[in-house]
């Protein structure tokens, strides 16, 4: 669908070297990456806005490095939604769809379904700086969809809202997703954003894709010790869930609260304890396993249990308890891990 | 000092400087008041409501050409990096800085007799020495409009021509035309360069002038007085609508 081809550019201050990665159809991207990554510039590359120094952007099977963003298919929500401020709320909807030539009455009928799913309606006749930053986002969001692109281009559509609707607004957006079942790609900062919404992740470091693919295989793997450091989370299990219980394998997860369907549950691996007897601990989650690798990491070990389903588990624990408890590779442990300590998504 | 002084202080000056405007213009027309039957003499002499005419006419065509030729001027400067930008700028500004008289001067040198005394003249004058604030105005919007709302406008299917007639060009146009009005005002002010190039046809301004010098200042006061009325009230009007339009947005 799309696939981004050995890119690099060097703008103002930024620079992204040799970024390569793939999107594929109905597909949601998750691009995280510390501010001056790069993100925004990359975004700005595959929507045509800036032409990149070298590599090449494909969409749909084409080379579109070349093209205009006019020819390309693709929608690009800002950060700042970008809103037209001399057109009301409809106008901005019905815009791309004016400009294709459609007439104003087929326009609006066309965006009439949308409308209704992002539940906007009593907005249409205002101007955009008389709605909420939510609401702002909402228009924006049916302003890029209702010309159907190939692909949605989002640039940290959540930084501007409070806690609260943040929340709200990520659940709705995964809702909206999959019932219109677009293909994005969405840069953010925040690691909740991946979980809550993504397919897949990419991690870009200083201008560089450090890594990116499935989620779970992204965090269990991160590659690199600067990716890992920037995810911080080292342990991610997904699975169904029903009643508080999550089913991963032949494993039963108690949650910390009760939720049910599919859902993705990170940990991080100071919260995970390791013992050679089963121990009577408040940590509600018990399981066995071996040990299939000890990194020496100066005063902890990053110690990897094989769980007896080949799920795999991350610790750190103290060279002195390493010692203490004789562990080594191979050594058969009991793996604890607080409910509390588990975060959701 | 204390805040309060300090306010005084502004104040009192600042208005020193209001009264100094204000005072010479209406004591003028307020002795102008006073004989009213010279004003309306003058209001029926036809060579009078011709060089009003001719003020008008040819300030508004020239406001209309700097809208015209200074807007992609404005574009340019607030949108394009290239070599010899502050130059460019530099001479968007230079007929602020040269004397009028100078400016008519250079001009007749350059065009010669096809600009003397014609119509072609005067608002080659007016252009010459007003334009700068119509491109000054639309390069100081362009540049503050954020140029994501054009990223988006593009990547929703506008071309770069659609995306400035449907989004930039509407979003800058109430400062182009304040821009415009500044260039209109300044032309019907001109007389410097049209002294030198386009004496005829006479413009309001230049008959003014004439007439002070054949018959003295009671005689040209009733055509100043009309002038200033004129200019004045149109420069409110526009300003007022201006400002109305852009609150409405």
């Amino acid at each position: 669908m799309l696939e981004v081809q050995r890119v690099g550019k060097r703008w103002k201050e930024f620079e992204l070297r040799d970024v390569s990665f793939r999107i594929e159809r109905r597909e949601y991207f998750v691009l995280v990456g510390p501010s001056g990554a790069g993100k925004t510039l990359l975004l700005e590359i595959i929507a045509g806005i800036r032409r990149p120094d070298e590599g090449r952007i494909v969409i749909g099977g084409k080379d579109v490095t070349d093209l205009p963003p006019e020819e390309r298919g693709v929608s690009y929500v800002p950060q700042s939604y970008a809103l037209f401020p001399h057109m009301s709320v409809l106008d901005n909807i019905t815009y791309g769809l004016r400009i294709r030539g459609m007439s104003r009455s087929e326009a609006e009928k066309k965006a009439t379904g949308l409308v209704r799913t992002l539940g906007i309606e009593h907005l249409l006749n205002r101007k955009p700086h008389c709605i909420s930053a939510g609401e702002q986002q909402r228009v924006a969001l049916a302003r890029a969809l209702v010309v159907e692109p190939i692909l949605i281009l989002l640039d940290e559509p959540f930084a501007n809202l409070d806690m609260r609707i943040k929340s709200r607004l990520m659940s709705e957006m995964k809702r909206w997703r999959e019932e219109l079942g677009f293909t994005a790609l969405h840069v953010t900062h925040s690691f909740e954003e991946v979980m809550v919404l993504g397919d897949k992740l990419g991690v870009l470091l200083h201008g560089r894709l450090r890594r990116w693919g499935k989620i779970g295989d992204v965090i269990s793997d991160p590659g690199d010790e600067d990716v890992a450091k920037f995810l911080g989370y080292e342990n991610v299990l997904e699975g169904m869930a029903e009643d508080g219980c999550l089913r991963v394998g032949e494993l039963n997860v108690i949650l910390p609260f009760t939720v049910s369907g599919k859902v993705r549950v990170c940990f991080r691996p100071e919260d995970v304890l390791l013992s050679v007897e089963r121990i009577d601990s408040s940590a509600r989650n018990q399981f066995k396993g071996r040990i299939t690798e000890m990194e020496d990491l100066g005063p902890l070990f990053r110690i990897t249990v094989d769980l007896d389903n080949d799920i795999v588990v991350r610790s750190y624990v103290t060279k002195a308890s390493v010692l203490e408890m004789g562990l080594r590779e191979g050594s058969k442990v009991y793996v604890s891990i607080k409910a509390s300590s588990l975060k959701v998504f | 000092m204390g805040r309060r002084s300090l306010d005084t202080i502004f104040a009192a000056l600042g208005s020193f400087l209001l009264v100094y405007i204000t005072l010479p213009i209406t004591s003028m027309i307020l002795l102008q008041a006073g004989d009213l039957g010279s004003l309306e003499s003058t209001l029926r002499d036809p060579e009078v409501i011709s060089a009003l005419e001719n003020s008008v006419i040819t300030a508004t065509v020239t406001a209309l050409l700097a809208i015209v030729l200074g807007v992609p001027l404005g574009y340019v400067l607030a949108r394009k990096e290239f070599r010899g930008k502050d130059l460019v700028q530099g001479m968007v500004d230079v007929p602020i800085v040269i004397p009028h008289s100078v400016v008519g001067i250079a001009l007749l040198t350059t065009f010669s007799s096809s600009i003397l005394d014609n119509y072609l003249g005067i608002i080659a004058a007016m252009l010459f020495v007003s334009a700068s604030f119509t491109v000054n105005a639309a390069r100081d919007r362009f540049a503050s409009i954020d140029e994501r709302l054009e990223h988006v406008a593009r990547t929703l299917g506008a071309s770069k021509w659609r995306t400035f007639t449907t989004v930039t060009f509407p979003l800058s146009l109430p400062a182009i035309l304040s821009g415009a009005i500044m260039t209109w005002a300044r032309a019907i002010s001109e007389v410097g360069a049209l002294l030198v190039v386009a004496y005829y046809p006479k413009t309001a301004q230049i008959l003014v002038l004439d007439y002070f010098e054949e018959f003295g200042l009671s005689a040209s006061r009733p055509v100043a007085v009309l002038l200033v009325l004129m200019s004045l009230s149109v420069f409110v009007a526009l300003r007022w609508s201006l400002a109305r339009g852009s609150e409405g947005r």
